[in-house]
């Protein structure tokens, strides 16, 4: 559905965007996740040119924006739905005036104008505010007004710019959930940039992970949370997996391993997701290899429906018996890694 | 002291009354009809906005920037020859119209582009990405919510050109102004003098209040 090709972004010398690659397929969740500064909006407007790349394609439901003269760029943003962070809603018009905006633009008649706009609103939940003005509702009401309106010329692609970053936890589940029911009813395309791994986890299919323009790390979002490859994914993941150890587990670790030298001890990280997570896998592996394991640090979860877990494990026993168990968890489709811990 | 106020002076005053009313009131227009458009060119070929032409933002704000530093009384009597090709007269209140439309565009523009700049440019880039043209931006997003602030720019204008309009006596425009300096300064009539001071307080009170209030019912924010 959307194609960005080798898109090169650059303000005289700095260089926001370098040599992007991404294809996102119809009807998919597809997330961006970087820090402020990483070119996150910079990319999100190459979609539909309101920042033209310096270099590189741009190509939306089959055709290549970045080709289009001006007038034949206008029809073809109709197809692509922004929502914004600050919402961006007009303040001289109704929620309803709002919603009618892009439809006025793109020179609907009035009637049907009137019954799209029902329509939209009673899709957002916003039927009984019509009338309201932006500054009398709420951060979530007016994100729903935006997303209203995004979708008001049935694009094919929404594009969302960090539309839940000015909104509490709540609301802002609240706000994915819509999207996430928009994405399933209409099959629409949905883009989102964020900075908060919470809503990749919570909403996106797939995920890309942006640092100094480049894309460093692309995939499955279970897949990227269960192997994260570069260190700012990992960073990004710390806030909602937390991947170091506090210290008062490794205090105690370091007091277990003084209790009892003599016998083999290992720190390990193992992450599951998926069917793995669901069986008795860890209790399997104590039967069989006699050895003695105690969750020290972790977190089970859900990730796009699929369980998911990061464990911190403490393992004893003896060298072999461990290095059995850790080859049984691996073959099982576990992510496992020891954790230097002294 | 109330021996000036004959029949006469009174209607000497009313007449006044309303060629002031008539220089501010046809000069704001005129002064709207030119200064919006302008304001508007002003705001889209800066450099954020969405026409972005360095040379004609460069131009238009010159032409400005002079009409604005020359003193009202000067540009009153520089521009006779086009008055005269406008009016076909240099005097008289209808001839006192194009320097008060010439001075009042100018400002005007400046206040109208101020109220436009203030217009969050994230409602301009809203428009562009549902593939709005120049033309919707401006009348359907830049103009509708700036216009709390440009209606407070005109209640502005017409406060200065009701200032302005006192100098028209000049050329022989009349009004309020001129009748205080005629009867009251120069024929030593203080009262004169006082009544049209306080009526043009009175007339300057009205417009304000009611401009704020056009600007309370417009403003949502």
């Amino acid at each position: 559905m959307i194609q960005l090709q080798g898109i090169t972004q650059a303000y005289g010398a700095h260089e926001a965007l370098r040599g992007i690659a991404l294809d996102v397929a119809p009807g998919e969740v597809f997330g961006i996740i970087g820090r402020s500064g990483a070119g996150k909006s910079s990319l999100v407007r190459t979609i539909n040119l309101l920042n033209r790349p310096t270099a590189g394609k741009v190509i939306v439901a089959g055709r290549e924006l970045t080709a289009l003269p001006e007038a034949q760029l206008r029809e073809a943003r109709r197809e692509i739905g922004l929502i914004f962070q600050h919402f961006n809603l007009l303040a001289s018009r109704t929620v309803a005036g709002n919603v009618a905006l892009p439809l006025e633009l793109a020179g609907v008649a009035p009637a049907e104008i009137r019954r799209r706009v029902d329509e939209l609103l009673e899709l957002v939940g916003l039927a009984a505010l019509r009338d309201r003005h932006p500054a009398q509702i709420s951060g979530g009401q007016k994100q729903r007004v935006g997303i209203a309106r995004a979708l008001a010329n049935r694009p094919k692609v929404l594009l969302s710019d960090e539309a839940t970053s000015a909104l509490d936890p709540e609301t802002t589940r609240s706000i994915l959930g819509l999207l996430k029911q928009i994405n399933r009813e209409f099959g629409l395309t949905i883009v989102l940039i964020t900075h908060q791994m919470q809503v990749i986890k919570q909403v996106a299919d797939r995920v890309a992970v942006i640092d100094a323009g480049r894309i460093v790390e692309q995939g499955r979002v279970i897949d990227v949370f269960t192997r994260p490859q570069h260190a700012t994914t990992r960073s990004l993941i710390e806030e909602i997996v937390p991947q170091a150890l506090p210290e008062g587990v490794l205090a105690r670790i370091r007091a277990l391993m003084g209790e009892r030298p003599a016998q083999d001890a290992q720190l390990l990280r193992i992450a599951f997701a998926g069917d793995g997570a669901d069986q008795p896998l860890l209790s399997d592996v104590i039967r069989r290899h006699g050895i003695d394991l105690s969750i020290v640090h972790g977190q089970v979860d859900e990730v796009q429906g699929q369980p998911f877990a990061s464990l911190a494990v403490f393992a004893r026993g003896a060298r072999e018996q461990l290095q059995a168990a850790t080859a049984q968890l691996r073959s099982a489709g576990a992510v496992v890694e020891e954790v230097p811990h002294v | 002291m109330f021996d000036s106020f004959t029949p006469a002076m009174l209607e000497l005053f009313a007449s006044s009354l309303v060629e002031t009313l008539v220089m501010v009131g046809i000069a704001g227009l005129f002064g709207a009809l030119i200064g919006v458009p302008l304001g508007v060119l002003l705001r889209l070929t800066d450099r954020q906005g969405v026409l972005d032409n360095a040379l004609v933002n460069r131009l238009a704000g010159g032409i400005v920037n002079a009409v604005r530093s020359t003193p009202f009384i000067i540009l009153l009597v520089a521009i006779i020859p086009f008055t005269r090709l406008v009016t076909g007269s240099s005097i008289g209140t209808a001839a006192a119209v194009v320097p008060l439309t010439i001075a009042a565009a100018p400002f005007f523009a400046r206040l109208v582009e101020t109220s436009l700049r203030e217009v969050d440019a994230g409602l301009v880039e809203a428009a562009q990405a549902m593939g709005a043209t120049t033309w919707q931006i401006v009348f359907k997003v830049l103009l509708p919510e700036a216009m709390p602030g440009i209606v407070a720019g005109f209640t502005v204008t017409l406060v200065s050109l009701t200032g302005y309009s006192a100098m028209a006596g000049a050329i022989g425009g009349g009004g309020l102004g001129d009748l205080g300096i005629r009867y009251g300064y120069q024929r030593f009539l203080p009262e004169v003098m006082l009544a049209v001071v306080v009526v043009l307080i009175a007339f300057v009170q009205a417009v304000q209040s009611l401009g704020d209030r056009v600007v309370r019912r417009l403003s949502r924010k």
